[in-house]
């Protein structure tokens, strides 16, 4: 099965990288834009589900510094 | 006394790190190689920096899992002095010897330049040989992910237990390290990490030989317990 992991700067956690982004978007135009938090998205396919978890803590996301969800699970095992 | 310096695909400062270690008089140095489960029987390693794995996924998270960082885990919980500098104090924090993590520079660049570093305690096997009278060290920095972190409650232990070995002198923090933290050791004292890079003060054409003083430390360390 297909699953998608986000993983992202746990809250309170300074971002350089979200700040960069939210300072760029004045430039072009956008404005009211904040909280911009940068992470990174894992897809994967996986036989086992139920080892998803343990594999996330214990090298997806360093849980000392980032938070993860995994937002997709398909157990049909289709392309999305 | 033998020092190894552990080497993955990516470590750029090997050499350096190596040639740091020979210089203490009566040690030798040996590279160590990522994909074997051997020691070579040192007495001492040190974890170099670089770029390990490419800083795939995140810094140190892949090189943790190296088979040489099996017997580097086992040698380190049996109290065998471990050093890691710059990304080997990533790859330490990944691998659960040394509290804490590294983080992107607040600045969000890439750093190299020269720094202070306040050294809180010369009573460990890693700043033993700080010279008498001398409370700082001037040591390069060079480094994209070196602001030190961890929860406060952890940080206030850290530091009632004298874990926090060296800081950035006052106004010079250069990442946004949390208390200005530089290095710091496990609980135990023996392993200890580093942003900051000694061994590239080891000459005095460099401008700068308190390098020096962790591998100095070291090697008297274990040479008088041998």
């Amino acid at each position: 099965m297909k699953a998608r992991v986000l993983i992202r700067p746990k809250a309170g956690i300074l971002d350089p990288q979200g700040v960069a982004v939210e300072q760029a978007l004045p430039a072009l135009g956008f404005s009211g834009v904040s909280e911009v938090r940068v992470g990174r998205m894992v897809e994967l396919e996986i036989e086992d589900e139920s080892q998803l978890d343990a594999l996330c803590q214990k090298l997806l996301a360093n849980t000392l510094i980032e938070d993860y969800e995994i937002v997709s699970v398909d157990p049909a095992g289709a392309a999305s | 006394m033998k020092f190894g310096v552990v080497r993955f695909p990516g470590t750029c400062d090997d050499f350096d790190a190596r040639d740091a270690c020979a210089r203490v008089d009566g040690a030798e140095a040996v590279l160590l190689w990522h994909g074997d489960h051997d020691l070579q029987g040192v007495d001492a390693v040190v974890v170099p920096g670089g770029f390990s794995y490419g800083d795939y996924l995140r810094v140190g998270a892949i090189a943790r899992f190296a088979p040489v960082m099996t017997e580097v885990i086992a040698f380190a919980r049996e109290g065998g002095p471990v050093l890691g500098i710059c990304n080997g104090f990533q790859i330490l924090c990944e691998a659960g010897l040394l509290p804490g993590a590294l983080l992107p520079n607040t600045g969000r660049r890439f750093i190299f330049r020269q720094v202070d570093l306040t050294v809180e305690r010369t009573d460990t096997i890693f700043t033993s040989a700080t010279p008498d009278g001398q409370s700082t060290l001037s040591i390069p920095i060079k480094h994209t992910t070196g602001r030190y972190y961890a929860p406060e409650d952890q940080l206030d232990a850290m530091e009632a237990n004298g874990q926090v070995l060296l800081r950035y002198a006052p106004g010079q923090n250069p990442n946004g390290s949390l208390r200005d933290i530089a290095g710091v050791t496990n609980e135990a004292g023996n392993v200890f990490g580093l942003m900051p890079h000694p061994e590239h003060a080891v000459d005095p054409l460099t401008g700068s030989v308190d390098g020096l003083v962790p591998f100095t430390s070291m090697a008297s360390a274990v040479g008088a317990t041998v």
